[in-house]
């Protein structure tokens, strides 16, 4: 079964504003429990905000930091689900349940099909 | 005929009438749009050959059928980097009937996998552009090039959304099912805006290739009357293949030698075609008698009484009126506003129909369009308010981008300001 990563997209302020958080909580919660028991829900958290993150990059060898995220936008990715399920109508199902897809955004991608045999989609020719 | 003749023949027929199906069908049992087109395609390529040779087989479709299977088949084994290779060749291998064995056993397969064919390629999470091009290019019969060419984009442009659209299908996981019964509403309406999306882009003509432009009608309507073969219960579907039918039976008699627009009354019925019109007429028929009214459907029943009655009289207008106000509370829209008024202009009167128009005058967001203002001075000049009228059309012939237009609405100030 196809698995997706549901990326939760909120505006920073938005995300930290309490009232809303709390309002939420209880159907966070809820909503957490009836995934996983369902076997949905592989893994999901929320993430500390922008300002605590550091960014690593491998250069010529040489390990770079950056104290801060890899690109300053106005909404951040804020936390994320792991789920599995049919397809990508029931993953959009999911998303839309999610309180943040109300006042943030939700973004679903599909985690790649992953085949030992298969080469790298860079190397795939483009057919038309 | 000769053989070659003939089996040409038979071969774009086959093409137009079969092969959205063979497709819609293959792509089930191997799970790759890409895939399946290629096989099909290049069954079609085998048949030009054989057909040639030893003549064209009883069941053509059939034959393409096999013929594009047994080159998916090819493909799974040759190529060992496809992804589900096994499976996939287990479940061809297992299909693998010879012509004489498909037939009927097949038919109501056939049907759902056209249907959800229908469905994936007008899926919500593809772009609209890309579910009109997928649509045309699946299960409709024209290649790339020739969409791009209606849609007035260059063809690697287009070559490029196809397979970024089959690519987000296949990788993203878009289902190849008709949605629940739940979602289905949502989703047939989704589909019916694609079919009159390519049908309207077909049907302005405001530039392009007349002739491209006549394929997405055509193509659109055959796709309607697919539809309303695989949902006959769905009054929605057979409201908008109505609505498509009686357009498009006048598509020839609404501009004249000189490229300019006919109205309706002065149009010549000769040039109508009449079978469409009857076809369209019948749909309806049967979309009303479902008993659940929706927009298409209402659109459709105008655009009927227009063609039933070209000098449509009052009591005709005060229909039509009503068929407006019964699309306002469906869906309330300042243009089907503006449509009303006009209705209600030619059945009640001008007063009446000002009244209507009153509030649409002071929203902004209708600063700007332009029917509202030329249907204000149209009214306003049946009251006898020359001044008011005159400024009006001034308004109404500023906001006029097509040339017809403004020299129509030009003639009209002219007449106004003579007859002072």
């Amino acid at each position: 079964m196809p698995q997706f990563m549901l990326l939760l997209y909120t505006e920073e302020a938005e995300a930290e504003r309490s009232e809303q958080r709390h309002a939420d909580m209880s159907e966070w919660i809820e909503l957490s429990r009836e995934m996983r028991e369902s076997g949905t829900l592989l893994a999901n958290g929320r993430l500390t905000s922008t300002d605590t993150a550091t960014t690593v990059r491998v250069r010529d060898d040489r390990t770079e930091l950056v104290d801060g995220p890899f690109a300053v936008t106005k909404e951040v990715l804020a936390g994320y689900f792991l789920v599995e399920c049919s397809d990508l109508d029931e993953a959009l199902k999911h998303a839309a349940r999610l309180p943040i897809s109300r006042y943030g955004s939700v973004e679903v991608r599909a985690i790649a099909h992953t085949d030992p045999d298969v080469a790298s989609p860079a190397e795939e020719p483009e057919r038309v | 005929m000769t053989d070659e003749a003939d089996a040409a023949a038979a071969l774009a027929r086959t093409f137009r009438e079969e092969r959205g199906a063979v497709l819609a069908t293959l792509i089930r049992h191997l799970g790759d749009i890409q895939l399946a087109e290629d096989a099909v395609q290049e069954a079609f390529a085998t048949a030009v050959v054989a057909w040639e040779r030893d003549g064209v087989p009883d069941n053509p479709g059939g034959w393409i059928s096999v013929a594009a299977r047994r080159r998916a088949i090819d493909h799974l084994r040759k190529d060992r980097a496809m992804a589900a290779r096994e499976e996939r060749l287990a479940v061809l291998t297992g299909l693998d009937t010879t012509v004489e064995e498909m037939g009927m056993a097949e038919h109501g397969a056939l049907v759902d996998d056209r249907l959800r064919l229908i469905f994936t390629c007008c899926h919500p999470a593809l772009e609209m552009q890309a579910r009109v091009a997928l649509t045309l290019r699946t299960l409709g019969g024209l290649t790339t090039g020739e969409i791009a060419r209606a849609f007035l984009v260059a063809e690697p442009t287009m070559g490029k959304r196809v397979v970024r659209a089959k690519r987000k299908i296949a990788e993203s996981h878009i289902p190849y099912r008709v949605p629940d019964d739940e979602e289905l509403p949502e989703r047939v309406r989704g589909v019916l805006r694609v079919l009159y999306l390519i049908f309207n882009e077909g049907y302005a003509a405001s530039e392009g290739d007349e002739l491209v432009r006549e394929d997405l009608c055509a193509e659109a309507i055959r796709l309607g009357r697919l539809l309303c073969d695989l949902m006959p219960g769905e009054p929605e579907v057979l409201g908008l293949c109505a609505l498509m039918l009686l357009h498009d039976a006048r598509r020839h008699a609404r501009v004249d030698q000189d490229g300019r627009y006919v109205p309706l009354q002065r149009q010549d019925r000769a040039a109508w075609d009449d079978a469409e019109i009857r076809e369209g007429m019948e749909l309806l028929d049967r979309a009303f008698q479902l008993g659940r009214p929706g927009e298409y459907q209402l659109h459709a029943a105008i655009t009927a009484l227009h063609v039933q009655m070209p000098d449509a009289d009052r009591e005709a207008w005060g229909q039509i009126a009503e068929l407006y106000a019964a699309l306002a509370d469906l869906n309330p829209s300042p243009v089907v506003e503006v449509n009303r008024a006009a209705a209600v202009g030619f059945a009640e009167g001008p007063d009446e129909a000002l009244d209507i128009v009153a509030p649409l005058l002071t929203d902004p967001a209708l600063e700007r369009y332009q029917p509202l203002h030329a249907l204000h001075a149209d009214l306003l000049r049946r009251t006898g308010d020359r001044t008011g009228a005159a400024a009006a059309y001034e308004r109404a012939i500023e906001l006029t981008t097509n040339a017809v237009e403004r020299t129509e609405l030009e003639r009209r100030l002219r007449k106004l300001t003579m007859s002072s």
